[in-house]
């Protein structure tokens, strides 16, 4: 049995494995509407999350499974004060498979280690979100048709932003990535990723805080929103949120075929405008990210 | 200048970081020995500027000397024979321990879950960093020991 915590829990040839099925699935949906018949998916949702839970309800139910779940702490056993450990216990009793969200780091690794059915990370508060790199990934690869020798720009919230560290980290498994990182200062990537993972296996990267001057050599534009709730002090947060507003003036200077990926929700950080550009690709990326949820089911369930 | 008699027989823990002398002593549980102990704080280092010195004399066979390396990577023990240093080294780096760092990331569900073993991975040999096996926050400063059991895998 297997569980998804952090995105590097699958190996390569597990990645490419996923990524194929997820092809195969987007090319013929119906073929697999009944791969989980009679199984049953929990959401167990500790900080409220519309679009991946939606997203992980619809991927199961298209698989012809079924759903149980809560979408707040709030409404959960939680609010009791039950502990993780015996919630992901007796959910593993009605559910053949569950995906976790809480606001706090390190709680589906938690829930892993007590859990007799597969837990699948739906993010762990600023730390990792693995289904969204998956989606990530398989974006990249639908629409590029290859990681190897890209330009990837990352803006906004590098700080905060765990799809940031964790896409960062999972390209650099791939030859001949190169990143041009844009952020205030304040919210520049941390020393650990630029040490650990960038330094560590050569990849090179610059640290810039100009969009404009970055966009014309990027092959894919990495969008962030400013969280609010990653703050705790408000002041910081209302000062940096309009940091970077990506705009179809500055989308003119950008290649022909350069892809805008945002994780979503965008608030204000893409302009309305540019979603009518062809190389604006994140509701497709939202898409995706169904067929890349059941192709990860499916894996998870059979192993 | 401070004098503290030498000891004939026991172990001098050197280079601790300057503050972290009386987490070692809790975390080693020295009080509950029957030997006498001598903590120096802040004393000049040529090579910290400051440091703290714990001084243990008797018989320390129970005691984990390895695994203070993940409670300061940097400290040096020396084995005192007849008044005599006769040996000197530097703490083995545990590949994991728990409940002998406490994670303090705010973010972390150790945080708030407090049934949760606070449990390390050692990630980067060469500089003794260890992190969070929650949520992967590198264990930085002054010691903060928590209570309990040690583990070694």
């Amino acid at each position: 049995m297997k569980h998804i915590i952090s995105p590097t829990d699958l190996t390569l040839d597990e990645l490419d494995e996923l990524l194929r099925l997820s092809e195969d699935i987007y090319k013929d949906p119906k073929k697999y509407s009944d791969a989980c018949y009679r199984k049953r998916l929990a959401t167990l949702f500790y900080e409220p999350s519309t679009r991946t839970r939606l997203s992980f309800e619809a991927a199961m139910l298209n698989l012809g499974g079924s759903v149980i779940g809560f979408s707040s702490a709030d409404s959960s056993s939680a609010a009791k004060g039950e502990s993780i450990a015996d919630t992901i216990r007796v959910v593993s009793s009605y559910a053949d498979i569950c995906a976790i969200r809480h606001p706090k780091e390190g709680a589906p690794l938690v829930a892993s280690l007590h859990s007799s059915i597969p837990v699948i990370n739906a993010g762990d508060g600023g730390h990792n979100h693995p289904t969204q790199t998956f989606t990530d990934l398989f974006t990249i690869k639908q629409l590029k048709g290859r990681f190897e020798g890209l330009t990837v720009g990352f803006c906004g919230d590098l700080k905060f932003g765990r799809t940031v560290h964790s896409l960062i980290s999972a390209l650099s498994r791939y030859s001949n990535i190169r990143f041009i990182l844009i952020s205030p200062d304040e919210l520049k990537v941390p020393a650990y990723i630029k040490d650990e993972i960038l330094d560590a296996n050569n990849i090179p990267y610059e640290e810039v805080r100009s969009l404009e001057k970055a966009i014309p050599y990027l092959d894919i534009l990495y969008m962030t929103r400013v969280q609010k709730e990653r703050f705790f002090n408000e002041e910081d947060y209302i000062r940096l949120k309009d940091t970077y507003i990506l705009d179809s003036n500055k989308m003119a200077l950008a290649k022909e075929d350069m892809l805008v990926l945002h994780p979503l929700p965008r608030v204000n950080e893409i302009a309305v405008e540019v979603d009518n550009d062809p190389r604006a690709v994140y509701f497709k990326q939202a898409q995706f990210g169904v067929y890349l949820r059941m192709a990860l089911i499916i894996m998870l369930l059979r192993d | 200048m401070l004098n503290i008699d030498v000891i004939k027989r026991g172990i001098v823990i050197d280079h601790i970081k300057v503050g972290g002398a009386m987490k070692i002593y809790n975390y080693l549980n020295l009080e509950h020995l029957d030997c006498s102990v001598a903590i120096i704080k802040n004393a000049r280092s040529n090579k910290m500027g400051r440091k703290d010195i714990i001084k243990i004399e008797g018989m320390l066979d129970e005691i984990d000397l390895d695994i203070l390396g993940a409670i300061d990577p940097n400290i040096t023990i020396n084995i005192i024979e007849n008044g005599e240093i006769i040996e000197k080294k530097n703490p083995r780096l545990p590949e994991y321990v728990e409940n002998i760092l406490k994670c303090k990331n705010p973010r972390c569900i150790t945080s708030v879950e407090h049934g949760i073993p606070h449990s390390f991975k050692l990630t980067d040999k060469k500089n003794g960093i260890y992190r969070c096996i929650y949520c992967e926050q590198a264990f930085d400063g002054v010691p903060s020991v928590v209570s309990g059991t040690v583990n070694k895998l």
